[in-house]
């Protein structure tokens, strides 16, 4: 009864309207989620080699790294609007602009990573008759996965947070709610779908946080003395 | 290519650039935007920053500080602000919203230049008799000058790409061209504001860059 009244009232807080729209929420969340998790995939795939690509020398590593800073520069807005002509109104435009955002963080830590192997691991697993192949599988991918899964973490944290931009194409997933409820004044709306997206980056990083623990054990004793304050890259703003 | 042709033409026609709508006075409504935005924040964020990260304290609270604000959206704090009172207080929530975007990286980084000044070298002016504030003034400061200068540029740069986004929720700026575009069907306008707004972001990142240099010709040696 009250609850039918927080609707009319237009307060912030509303059960009412959570359980009434329940089906659009979950829409919206799974639309959120879907756009994130693929676009943090492709990310990774194209991450992986480009840092590979880097790691062969100066004069691979300069325009990798620049090419993928200049991309952050972008503002969001302006990149999913350069994307339109391409991809028209559509779920593929706002997944190719979060996978370039991406690569700025995923590239970066994939090549930290490959570059704190150290050279006696690498000599002792080619001593040992290991291929290029198998020594980058076997030896070198995992030991850099820690500083891989990091990059993982900021970057999906921070694409959870810029989806919500896509809602300029219509396929913002919560921002989609967001979006027109500014125009309307929907209080419950704007709130809701913004608590959601915020618990969604925070549970995605909790759970990635989880699987770094059981894919990289040997991190876990060293953590504590290892850890060390590093420099913030600025979030994407969203 | 015909979208970036289109776009072209858009620019090229002087019309768009007068008037309330047009070029220029969205220009100017989105540099002070974000200049305020940005002032504000650096006149919170590094005195705080330096501050703790000279004594050595509160370093989890300025590390997890950004880690935090990453998650939240700025379209989500922009829409909040804007079905709240705010609502009627022209640029402020766009400000408020870039300020609370800006200060976390800010700090952090702020945090981080002083506490990777070497710890020797602070030993050694300690030994020398510096007190508390000669030891932050002469010694810390001009070390960390490198790392904090990094960390505003990229923050600067930051806020002005994000203060793009003040348009989607009625907010004035250079993103005000791209939605308007949007809402009349008009890729070449859509593709034009775009243009302009990435190329502002680029200036403001190669000025940036360039003062760096000029100013700082040491601030190489931290990157």
């Amino acid at each position: 009864m009250s609850g039918q009244n927080c609707l009319v009232a237009n307060d912030w807080i509303c059960w009412d309207y959570v359980t009434s729209r329940s089906r659009e929420l979950t829409d919206a969340t799974v639309e959120h989620v879907w756009i994130t998790g693929v676009s943090v995939l492709i990310g990774l795939l194209v991450a992986v080699p480009l840092a590979l690509l880097a790691r062969r020398g100066r004069h691979w590593a300069a325009p990798v790294l620049t090419f993928t800073t200049l991309l952050y520069t972008v503002p969001s807005l302006a990149m999913f609007s350069l994307l339109l002509p391409v991809f028209g109104l559509s779920a593929a435009l706002v997944v190719t602009g979060l996978v370039l955002y991406s690569l700025t963080i995923l590239v970066r830590n994939a090549l930290a990573g490959l570059e704190a192997v150290p050279e006696e691991v690498r000599e002792a697993a080619r001593g040992m008759g290991y291929g290029p192949g198998r020594l980058l599988w076997q030896v070198e991918l995992p030991l850099a996965l820690p500083a891989l899964l990091a990059g993982v973490r900021i970057a999906t944290v921070s694409t959870v947070a810029l989806t919500t931009v896509g809602s300029i194409v219509g396929k913002g997933g919560l921002g989609n709610l967001i979006a027109p409820a500014v125009s309307s004044s929907f209080k419950a709306q704007v709130l809701t779908a913004s608590v959601l997206c915020v618990l969604l980056a925070l549970g995605a990083d909790l759970l990635l946080l989880g699987l770094q623990r059981l894919l990289t054990p040997w991190t876990r004793t060293g953590a504590r003395t290892g850890a060390r304050a590093r420099p913030s890259v600025p979030a994407k703003g969203a | 290519m015909g979208a970036v042709a289109g776009a072209w033409d858009w620019l090229a026609d002087g019309a768009n650039w007068a008037g309330e709508n047009g070029v220029w006075h969205r220009l100017a409504e989105h540099v002070w935007v974000s200049g305020l935005a940005l002032a504000i924040a650096c006149a919170i964020a590094l005195p705080a920053g330096l501050y703790l990260g000279h004594l050595g304290r509160g370093g989890t609270l300025a590390v997890n500080v950004s880690n935090a604000g990453r998650a939240v959206p700025v379209f989500a704090v922009l829409a909040l602000f804007m079905v709240s009172p705010l609502r009627n207080a022209g640029y402020l929530p766009t400000v408020a919203a870039l300020v609370l975007f800006a200060v976390p990286p800010l700090l952090t980084n702020a945090y981080v230049g002083m506490r990777e000044v070497d710890r020797s070298v602070v030993e050694a002016a300690r030994g020398m008799g510096m007190s508390g504030g000669q030891l932050f003034w002469r010694v810390e400061l001009p070390l960390a000058r490198g790392l904090v200068m990094t960390g505003l540029r990229s923050g600067a740069v930051q806020v002005v790409a994000t203060a793009t986004i003040a348009a989607m929720v009625g907010q004035g700026g250079l993103g005000r061209i791209i939605t308007a575009g949007f809402n009349t069907y008009n890729t070449p306008q859509v593709v034009a504001g775009a243009l302009l707004v990435a190329a502002l972001a680029l200036l403001v990142e190669g000025v940036l860059v360039a003062a760096d240099r000029l100013l700082l010709p040491r601030a190489g040696a931290h990157r």
